[in-house]
Parts: structure tokens; C-alpha cells; sequence
């Protein structure tokens, strides 16, 4: 008998964790989870073969629940232990699920670099528009204007707009997805697991304990219907008036490059030297 | 994998793991989920079922699984 849908799911689990998830009711975490495992079994790769790096904050934990070779490391610093996993043995596929404030502000250093270099990574950046975990606090994805914890009469910065630094520093592969469109996402994460160098993949997934309900968000399920009528495909969106767009924002694929990757380019460049000198 | 008739899929809600977030009975397009009085997620209108996959796909929970119907399941469970 075939199985299907979150049947699948249970088996990637570890059952010696305890379920249901710390993730709060309606964190959209838990459906990137589950198309990361559906993405996985799709492209039939063998548990031992993956490798999940993932950083502090709520976006952590989903390394804790998959049985996958899984690293929780320092916060920020998910992408150096990947560049060192993926270097040392480029057989494996090394996902690294980061959080916003995980990706850009305190290891936004990491990921430029990451991107420069073009490490066979694949980045999955869970971008919930606050620091959850900690309390609400402002992150570089909070919205201006909006309320958080340590901006309670509005954000005044400006948030970073992730898939235009990625494509900027020189990623390989540049995509948006949200929580709602999943089987969208899963499609490009897919496709950002499996090709070779730098794969950045944004998510839009919904906070509503600490950014939704400062935020005129009853509920999590307004957050959904926020994201369904905001999030546009990006062909669509590019035949929208500049004036028109307001909070809407494009999802698809943004950047796709065919360069190789540094692990690869590392190890052609060993080859040659070794049989230079004679050696095998 | 959809298939639009109805009457042939069985949902399974675990209880356990559902939080009652809402998603799925919000999206469901036929209705078939609501929130009982311990604020989980029910199945109340299985036979509407078409098999979308929706609430399967976006419960953050992994709490439902929807499967094809088999001869011996009854028509409440």
C-alpha cells in the first residue's frame, strides 16, 4: 500500500520527541516542515544523506523534530557550519533553515558572503516578520509602520528586502514562497534542493502570537487570508502599476544562475594539482 | 490526486496533536472540518469530502490525514 500526504510526514519524524511541536497554534513553521520532508521524499533522498543546520529561534526547533544528520548551532552562525559540512563532504545536501533575524541581521554577514561564494547550501529563510522566540522584538523584516515589542508606536526602519540582497550578493537560485501556496513552495524547494550552489529560498509564514496580534490580526487564519490576497505570482505582479501594488508582494523565482559551486570548484582545482605533481 | 466526487475519502484528525488553529476549517472549500467544543478540529461532513488535500497540506500540526475511502470504514468515524 502506497502512502501519501502526512502519512509520509510521520515517518521522517523522531517519535522520542514530544508531539505536537512547541510551535504555537498556527505558526506556519510547521507546513515548511512538512514540505521540506514532502520536498525530500520526492527527490528520493536517503535520510543519511541530508543534513539540517538550523540556528536559534523558533525556526531552530524544526531541526529537532526530523530525522535527518541534524545540527543545531549559535545563532546566525547556521550558514559557517554548513559551509563547513559541504565542504568537507560535498556528497551530502545540506539545508540550512534560518529564521529572519537568524538570516539577516545577526548572521546577514554569513549569508552575503554565502552567496558571493556560491557554497552548495541550500538556504531556506523563514521570514515571520518578527523575533519570535525572544518576545517580539523589531526584526530587519518588520514591516515599517507595523507594532512590535520594542516598536510600539510603529517601526521606523525600512525591512530588507531578502531575494533582492541575495540575487545581489550572487546567489544561484533566488526564490519566494509562502505557507499558503504550498504546493507553489513545494515545487521551488524542490528545485532549490536540488540544484548545485548557492540556493536561497525565502517563506513567508505568519507570527501571530508576537506580530499578528499587535498587528490587527484577530486570529491566525486573518494572517492567511492576508497572505492569500497579497502574495502574487510574480509575472502578475510585474503587470501591476508601480502605484497599484501597495502591500502586495511577488512570490516565484526571482534569480536562476548556472554557476558551479565553491565545493566543486574546490575539489577540480585539488584533482588538477594532485595530478599535476604526479599523484593519484 | 484530487478527485472531485465526493463520499470517497476518509479524514483522520488526531486530536492530540491539533492546536485548533482554524486553518483548516477556515480554507476548507466544502466545509467538511469544524471546531468542536474542546477547540479542535472535527469532522463533521466527511461525505462533502472531495479529497482536495488542503487541510492535510496546511496543517501545521501534521494532525489530519485525509485517505481514500475502503469498503469496512463507516460513515461517521
Amino acid at each position: 500500500m502506497t502512502i501519501t500526504g502526512n502519512e509520509i510526514i510521520h515517518q521522517y519524524l523522531r517519535h522520542n520527541k514530544k508531539f505536537p511541536h512547541v510551535l504555537c497554534a498556527g505558526c506556519g513553521h510547521g507546513i515548511v516542515l512538512g514540505t521540506l520532508i514532502r520536498s525530500v521524499h520526492q527527490l528520493g533522498l536517503p535520510k543519511d544523506d541530508v543534513v539540517i543546520v538550523a540556528g536559534i529561534g523558533c525556526s531552530g526547533r524544526l531541526a529537532v523534530y526530523v530525522d535527518f544528520n541534524t545540527i543545531h548551532t549559535t545563532h546566525g552562525r547556521a550558514l559557517t557550519f554548513a559551509t563547513g559540512v559541504k565542504m568537507a563532504n560535498p556528497k551530502l545536501k545540506v539545508i540550512c533553515i534560518m529564521g529572519d533575524g537568524d538570516a539577516l541581521s545577526i548572521g546577514g554577514n554569513h549569508m552575503i558572503h554565502a552567496a558571493r561564494r556560491n557554497i552548495g547550501v541550500t538556504a531556506l529563510v523563514l521570514n515571520n516578520n518578527i523575533y519570535g522566540m525572544t518576545g517580539g522584538q523589531s526584526s530587519p523584516a518588520t514591516p515599517m509602520g507595523s507594532v512590535s515589542m520594542t516598536a510600539p508606536f510603529g517601526q521606523l526602519e525600512k525591512n530588507f528586502d531578502t531575494v533582492a540582497l541575495a540575487s545581489g550578493a550572487g546567489a544561484n537560485y533566488v526564490a519566494r514562497g509562502t505557507v499558503f501556496h504550498v504546493r507553489k513552495l513545494e515545487k521551488l524547494m524542490v528545485k532549490a534542493i536540488e540544484r548545485p550552489g548557492f540556493n536561497m529560498l525565502e517563506i513567508i509564514t505568519p507570527c501571530h502570537t508576537q506580530f499578528g496580534r499587535k498587528n490587527k490580526y484577530k486570529t491566525p487564519v486573518d494572517m492567511y487570508k492576508w497572505i492569500k490576497s497579497n502574495a502574487v505570482d510574480i509575472e502578475r505582479f510585474n503587470e501591476i502599476d508601480e502605484g497599484k501594488r501597495g502591500e502586495k508582494f511577488p512570490i516565484g523565482t526571482f534569480v536562476e544562475r548556472d554557476l558551479s559551486g565553491l565545493e566543486e570548484r574546490y575539489y577540480k582545482l585539488k584533482a588538477e594539482m594532485r595530478k599535476a605533481r604526479g599523484e593519484k | 490526486m484530487a478527485k472531485n466526487s465526493k463520499g470517497q475519502s476518509k479524514i483522520t484528525v488526531y486530536p492530540d496533536w491539533c492546536k485548533g488553529c482554524g486553518v483548516c476549517v477556515e480554507f476548507c472549500p466544502k466545509k467538511v472540518l469544524e471546531l468542536d467544543v474542546h477547540g479542535k478540529s472535527s469532522v463533521v461532513r466527511e461525505d462533502d469530502c472531495i479529497h482536495c488535500g488542503f487541510c492535510e497540506l496546511h496543517c501545521p500540526d501534521f494532525a489530519i490525514v485525509v485517505t481514500d475511502k475502503k469498503p469496512g470504514d463507516s460513515n461517521n468515524s
